[in-house]
């Protein structure tokens, strides 16, 4: 948007009053109306988008066009230019050309595995999927390990060896490194570090341990950025001990999230969403409903599907749990005499929690203090949740410490003189270490520094050894997931760039330096094998290989009680006055390192639908009070550092906070990501990782122009999201249906059509879905979609087939949010085939809507008549066709679109295509569930469902037929094949009817 | 006053009106059947390839199936061309020496594929399925010719969707049994009609037009 008049608090307010019944809306913007606003909406692309304005560009384009006309004629004539076929020398055995193989490995996440298949085309991984028998994932992924094909391919990553800017080889290497560690070995290798991310990898923590016992007075160091120290700090606060702790949400009635994202980024969050959506699931009659309260400082996905919520700024998520466990009545605990912040849900979730005991969890945020943890620890101990619905284990990490204290220790040690050989396995610490540390001055202090790395990062810019990292989809190795479970790690393809991986440099270290990283995890798993008492050891490791998962690994439970807590933390420490900082990972890039993968970098966040930036949050109170707009260039200063950001006001966001994601604002990731952002890990100390007070924001009178995708196809005054509660439901099922009136069937000039056969339908249950972005990635990858940067998105012009829209509800400072995930709807009266002038959308005989890229010649009639705007062009040549990488990590079954073509949802007709070959050639039909489109395979949630709506058992059909089932702007007479399923709430009596059922941060 | 135009300019005005209609007529009649002609889609023109493959030599003259070297027809979307490793099956011991094999000999020893032209090339916007066609009843000869009597390949028919339509809306024309896909002799019955209709409900074959069918 061109101009922003400062937000008017009061007119949106009244706005909102003035409404009755469900009034949904999508920003503050189209609240306050403004004049801009309307202009903006009105126009499909915005101001400047379709005039040429370059000059020398407008030259240029018609000498191009007149060159084009004189060889349009021409070019129906030719001849097409000879192909060649160049099948191989020696065929392997397995690989068919045309058809896929699928490798069941892992990828990573802060250490801990999601179990995933690869396809593999003709020896080339092109598509990340879930493993359905990995307990982490049962089939779906998140959005990072969908973009790990990119990542693989991404021509930015390091490809040679470097000492200091020279290229050298890896037995050079290897002769250096040899060379320190044995002029260690008299001193027991004192002097000697490395420095990892968690490590879950049994191999890795075996050769690390082999290691350290050859050299016993080196260390090994740990520091992940977005790490859970306090998660271990806390069970051992609780406990005594550390344990992992991990939560079986199919089976609670009532949830308290003390700002945990359970729903987005904790480890075992598939595995989370899925179980939640499990818990929540009506269908018919049966089912009830968990019932969520949240407690958030900045919007997140788990606030945003909870029944209750309150937004409390950081130092007052304790003060809400402390007072929590003194209402439960948890022994040791102290009452406070004044109402603490979102006093009126705290007593209404301590009835439900008395109520549920053994079926309900406390669930406190990885990024919450160690106190929070323990209290948590104490509530869910004496509610008898322990053992039923809260689950502990040992911890899963092998070796688990604190990582901010290690990392100090060696950052002391440094400055000390004491290391003289420093081993920098992945991670990125110059980048992401806390700044008072000043990690990477310290690096320079160390004679020999080397780094194992993805990319040549600021951390190798800052080490003498250079080591270009394997990626995990090229590399063996090992890792497990959150509850234990093991997987072993095989590579898809042979390294593209030569790279090695952590195995590769112990190896090197060790005593045997020849082998090779499959010989040593070979080697750990036939030794379990033995440990389990399997009979062939060999059996067991292909069986473990094939499968993706070892069977029988996940660790058992174990018993523990919670000593007395409060006495082990403390009184509460007094709350800051001013604002306060909260930092988090950023939802789309991670830490950070993804910051150079274009799909992660345009995928809009899920509520400020960002993309290409991040941003200073603030609360539209908070903004207002201070006179900031959006857009506005702020300085956020916090400890004494400062950053400089652009302003963005999130409704939902607590009063008197200021929100920063990290991972941006990197100076050496790759083209993408080079100077995107601002580095908030400026701001982040080791006294304040997450959370830190008496921040200032000053506006500098600057103003930035940011991407945003959130005021892109407003549909106004619609019934598009449609909720309600679950008393709604029980007392009037058919709700729904009364919100919009749908024309009947029979109403349409044109004659009815027969679908006999197959007729493909989708429903996508709002109720399950959680806004967390993993369908919009694995679109993306499975169709080869293009990125277009920053200044088209901000034209309106991103490519993205599915995009979830975000939908508030309610007052400005507290709404509800709800997540609509948006693609083709495949209409059977579709208003974009009637327009077409060459017949290039036209309706299969089977429902779907075809979209023929050879014969679109670029009118736009048809996005023009598309009421649902899903329909993306490519205005510009947005493919790359030249990066012989990039080219690799494209799905070969899908076209890849040039300039000047329309393109949209083909509800995945390639999968369709083979699922009805493969069940034509063993004549029978294609069985429900058989066809799995994208976007349904990776969604944690299950929301998403395809299938033969002629079939009446079919998942799809059954689910049509529900109440909740409405269609997207079906009165229009579209006739959508995809439907949705109303969202619901389960609404405490008790809170509702208060202000929304929502309250403010503050009670004033 | 003396007239503009000559009188013959009447008649002449008559037969470029009628000239100018067949023109127009004929040229786009020419560039109609030009666009289907040999010429452009290069039909019975055989292809230099870099190693001169005699498919009459090796089908009717030592009767292999096409499925020997074929080999993924049946099973995916394409048929494949064979590996060096298919050709030294036999001509490691059969014409070991020929100087004609040569090129075979040293792809086999240097781990460097043959580059063949690739005579039935669709364009790359259309996703054709050796397999589904197979299975239902389509002969390998009925779109690529009298392969045991080509010395070089050549295609026999023009490839274009105009040809592929002509089948898929009336696939009875076209049709044979399962059992006679891959045999080389196979002559069309005189109730063509009648057996392919027969077929079309035996083997289930739809008469698939949509666009999505080809074109993703």
């Amino acid at each position: 948007m061109s101009d922003h008049h400062a937000l008017d608090l009061a007119s949106i307010r009244a706005s909102l009053a003035g409404t009755s019944g469900a009034a949904y809306w999508r920003s503050l913007e189209e609240l306050a109306n403004t004049d801009a606003f309307q202009e903006y909406l009105h126009r499909e692309f915005p101001e400047a988008a379709s005039e040429f304005t370059d000059p020398v560009g407008r030259r240029q384009f018609l000498k191009l066009m007149g060159a084009s006309l004189a060889l349009a004629g021409v070019s129906a004539c030719t001849k097409q230019p000879a192909e060649v076929i160049v099948p191989y020398v020696r065929a392997p055995e397995d690989i068919v050309p045309g058809r896929p193989l699928f490798f069941a490995t892992a990828v990573t996440l802060g250490g801990y595995a999601t179990g995933v298949l690869v396809e593999s085309h003709e020896g080339r991984p092109t598509k990340v999927e879930g493993n359905p028998e990995h307990p982490a994932s049962l089939g779906a992924t998140d959005l990072f390990a969908q973009a790990q094909i990119l990542a693989l391919y991404d021509p930015d990553r390091s490809q040679t060896l470097k000492q200091q800017g020279d290229i050298r080889t890896w037995s050079a290497f290897l002769g250096a490194l040899r060379g320190v560690v044995e002029a260690k070995r008299a001193g027991r290798g004192d002097g000697l570090r490395i420095l990892t991310g968690t490590v879950t990898s049994p191999t890795l923590a075996r050769q690390m341990a082999e290691f350290l016992a050859a050299f016993p007075a080196a260390r090994w160091h740990q520091y992940e950025a977005a790490g859970r120290d306090s998660v271990r700090a806390g069970a051992q606060l609780a406990f005594g001990a550390v344990v992992d702790t991990r939560y079986a949400f199919d089976k609670a009635r009532v949830v308290v999230s003390l700002d945990a994202d359970f729903l987005g980024t904790m480890p075992g969050a598939v595995r989370y969403i899925r179980d939640f959506a499990a818990a929540r699931r009506v269908r018919g009659e049966s089912g009830g409903m968990a019932r969520l309260y949240a407690v958030e400082s900045a919007p997140g996905s788990t606030g945003a599907k909870a029944d209750h919520r309150a937004a409390l700024r950081p130092a007052e998520v304790e003060t809400f749990a402390r007072a929590l466990a003194a209402a439960l009545g948890v022994p040791g605990a102290a009452r406070s005499s004044v109402p603490v912040a979102g006093q009126k849900m705290l007593e209404a979730a301590a009835q439900d929690l008395l109520a549920s005991q053994g079926a309900s969890i406390v669930v406190p945020g990885d990024e919450q203090p160690p106190a929070v943890h323990a209290v948590c620890h104490a509530i869910n101990g004496f509610l008898g949740n322990t053992g039923v619905t809260v689950l502990h284990t040992d911890p899963v990490a092998s070796a688990p410490l604190s990582q901010l204290q290690s990392l100090r220790e060696l950052v002391d040690d440094i400055d000390g003189g004491k290391v003289d050989a420093l081993l920098v396995l992945g991670g990125n610490p110059v980048y992401d270490a806390p700044s008072d540390f000043r990690f990477g001055e310290a690096l320079k202090k160390v004679a020999f520094t080397a780094r194992l790395g993805l990319y040549e990062d600021e951390t190798s810019a800052a080490c003498q050894w250079h080591i270009p990292e394997a990626h995990a989809l090229e590399a063996w190795s090992d890792a497990r997931a959150w509850d234990g479970t093991a997987s072993i790690v095989q590579p898809l393809i042979a390294p593209l760039y030569g790279g090695r991986s952590a195995h590769d440099l112990l190896i090197g270290l060790s005593q045997a330096p020849g082998r090779s990283a499959h010989d040593v995890v070979r080697e750990t798993w036939t030794r379990a094998a033995a440990a389990a008492g399997a009979l062939d050891a060999e059996q067991y490791w292909r069986t473990a290989l094939h499968d993706g998962v070892v069977k029988g690994s996940a660790f058992p439970l174990k018993t523990v009680a919670a000593g007395n807590v409060f006495a082990a933390i403390g009184p509460p420490s007094p709350g800051a006055a001013g604002l306060e900082l909260v930092l988090r990972p950023d939802p789309t890039i991670g830490d950070g390192r993804f910051a150079n993968l274009g799909w992660l970098q345009e995928l809009p966040k899920p509520f400020t639908k960002l993309t290409w930036d991040n941003t200073v949050q603030l609360s539209p109170a908070t903004a207002h009070r201070l006179g900031i707009r959006n857009e506005d260039v702020l300085e956020v200063a916090a400890g004494g550092r400062t950053v400089t950001g652009p302003a963005w006001i999130v409704p939902g966001q607590a009063d008197d906070t200021v929100a920063v994601h990290l991972g941006y604002g990197r100076t050496r990731s790759g083209r993408v990501g080079d100077g995107v952002g601002f580095d908030a890990y400026r701001l982040r100390t080791s006294a304040g990782m997450w959370a830190a007070a008496g921040a200032t924001v000053k506006a500098t009178g600057r103003r930035a122009r940011l991407a945003s995708t959130q005021l892109h196809h407003d549909m106004d005054g619609r019934a598009i999201i449609r909720a309600g509660t679950l008393d709604q439901y029980r007392r009037h099922p058919h709700f729904v249906h009364e919100m919009e009136h749908e024309p009947p069937k029979t109403l349409t000039l044109y004659p009815a059509h027969a679908y006999e056969g197959y007729a493909w339908g989708m429903a996508i249950d709002l109720n399950a879905c959680v806004g967390c972005n993993a369908c919009v990635v694995a679109c993306q990858s499975e169709n080869n979609i293009p990125v277009v940067g920053r200044e088209q998105v901000a034209k309106g012009r991103e490519m993205h087939w599915l995009r979830v829209d975000t939908y508030y509800k309610g007052p400005a400072e507290a709404p509800e949010a709800y997540h609509q995930p948006v693609m083709c709807q495949h209409c059977e009266n579709a208003p974009c085939e009637v327009v077409c002038p060459v017949a290039a959308t036209v309706h299969s005989d089977e429902g779907l809507n075809d979209m023929v890229y050879n014969r679109c010649v670029g009118t736009r009639y048809c996005s023009n008549n598309c009421p649902y705007k899903v329909r993306r062009f490519n205005f510009l040549l947005y493919q790359d066709w030249e990066t012989p990488s990039l080219k690799m990590a494209r799905n070969p079954d899908v076209t890849v679109r040039s300039r000047g073509v329309m393109e949209k949802c083909t509800y995945c007709v390639q999968r369709i295509t083979r699922a009805k070959i493969a069940s034509e050639k063993e004549d029978r039909p294609v069985r429900d569930g058989e066809i799995v489109t994208a976007c349904q395979q990776v969604c944690p949630a299950e929301a998403i469902v395809f299938g033969n709506i002629n079939d009446p058992e079919s998942r799809v059909s059954k689910l049509r037929a529900e109440a909740l089932s409405y269609s997207l702007l079906g009165e229009l007479n579209t006739r959508p094949r995809t439907t949705y399923l109303a969202a619901l709430k389960n609404v405490n009596p008790v809170l509702a009817g208060t202000s929304g059922q929502h309250e403010e941060g503050e009670q004033k | 006053m003396s007239q503009t135009f000559h009188p013959s300019a009447n008649g002449i005005a008559r037969i470029m009106l009628f000239g100018l209609i067949v023109l127009v007529a004929s040229s786009g009649y020419l560039i109609y059947q030009s666009g289907r002609s040999p010429y452009v889609t290069r039909a019975f023109e055989a292809r230099q390839q870099p190693i001169q493959f005699s498919h009459e030599r090796h089908v009717a003259g030592n009767g292999l199936d096409c499925r020997y070297c074929h080999t993924s027809a049946e099973a995916a979307a394409v048929a494949g061309i064979p590996p060096t490793k298919t050709c030294m099956n036999c001509h490691s011991q059969i014409h070991a020496g020929s100087p004609y094999l040569e090129p075979v000999r040293s792809s086999y020893a240097n781990d460097v594929s043959i580059e063949w032209v690739k005579v039935h090339d669709l364009p790359d916007f259309v996703y054709f399925d050796h397999s589904i066609h197979l299975n239902k009843g389509v002969g390998c000869t009925t779109c690529h010719g009298q392969v045991d009597r080509m010395p070089l390949m050549w295609t026999v028919k023009s490839l274009q969707m105009e040809w592929c339509l002509d089948c898929h809306r009336a696939p009875e024309k076209y049709l044979r049994p399962r059992e006679a896909v891959f045999r080389v002799d196979y002559q069309p019955p005189a109730d063509q009609l009648a057996l392919g209709s027969r077929l079309v409900r035996d083997y289930q074959v739809k008469s698939l037009t949509s666009c999505s069918t080809c074109h993703r």
